[in-house]
């Protein structure tokens, strides 16, 4: 059966997992260092990110490194689509505080 | 929701976003909403985040030490250094990550912005341009804004799912 990303993000472990990953590539040791969880669970979520394709492994030399699938993760159109909604989020709960501001001084 | 302006551009051969907002309130209001931490705090970080201003020292050469705090308690420290500020106009200020205890972090981009305020038939108008130095400073902050936003996704997918099971 196919994994969908809606699978692959359903878990905390694998979500923690991408965003360590969204900052650099790293080896499979270096990403289980950051979870209590046993060295087979964390090589599991990592088996379920790659087959999502939201992860990928490359071989340097002896070690594994994965990193993100930029070209599907980073796309530039989708990250400002995210980052104009967390300013009109933003925004938007101005426009409430304002009004209570409001409210409550009349 | 309503009729307000809301602009958002960026300026890659500026290495800029450009963005402008109205706000149904006078000026004085939305120039307290930005400049007064206590209402700062109520709508900077876009909610499922949480911001907690720890010291903020509103004039010019002033600063203000803030933390973007995740749903899991992870904390973001960073601090808006004041350049310049015209009050009930004009502010400028340089923002740049730190650690907890207000080290500026160097290998993390810092980018100028500025503010300005004006009120026109009841209306606020606020203007906002982020400048980066380079292309690569706005690269590698779309990642990190791909982090926090993504996080922002997957939490809010999260409450989403709780609701409906």
């Amino acid at each position: 059966m196919r994994r969908d990303i809606f699978q692959a993000v359903a878990d905390p472990t694998r979500r923690a997992i991408i965003v360590l990953l969204a900052l650099q590539a790293m080896t499979p040791n270096a990403i289980a260092e950051h979870f209590d969880t046993t060295r087979q669970a964390v090589s599991k979520h990592l088996r379920i990110l790659t087959e999502c394709e939201l992860i990928k492994q490359e071989h340097q030399g002896r070690e594994i490194y994965y990193s993100l699938e930029i070209d599907k993760m980073k796309e530039i159109d989708k990250w400002l689509e995210q980052f104009r909604k967390i300013w009109e989020t933003r925004f938007n709960q101005l426009d409430n505080l304002l009004s209570t501001i409001k409210k409550n001084r009349k | 929701m309503n009729n307000l302006k809301f602009d958002f551009t960026v300026d890659k051969t500026n290495n800029s976003v450009l963005i402008t907002r109205e706000f149904h309130a006078e000026l004085p209001l939305v120039w307290d909403a930005f400049t007064k931490p206590e209402i700062l705090d109520q709508w900077w970080a876009p909610k499922p985040l949480a911001s907690k201003t720890k010291t903020m020292d509103f004039k010019i050469g002033g600063r203000r030490f803030y933390a973007m705090i995740l749903p899991d308690g992870q904390e973001h420290w960073g601090i808006q250094a004041f350049a310049f500020i015209s009050p009930k106009n004009h502010i400028k200020w340089v923002s740049s990550f730190t650690d907890k205890d207000e080290n500026i972090n160097t290998e993390m981009p810092s980018s100028n912005w500025e503010l300005n305020f004006s009120e026109q038939d009841g209306k606020t108008k606020v203007s906002i341009v982020i400048k980066h130095k380079t292309l690569a400073d706005i690269e590698r902050l779309i990642q990190m804004g791909f982090k926090e936003g993504f996080t922002m996704t997957l939490n809010f997918l999260e409450e989403l799912l709780t609701k409906k099971i």
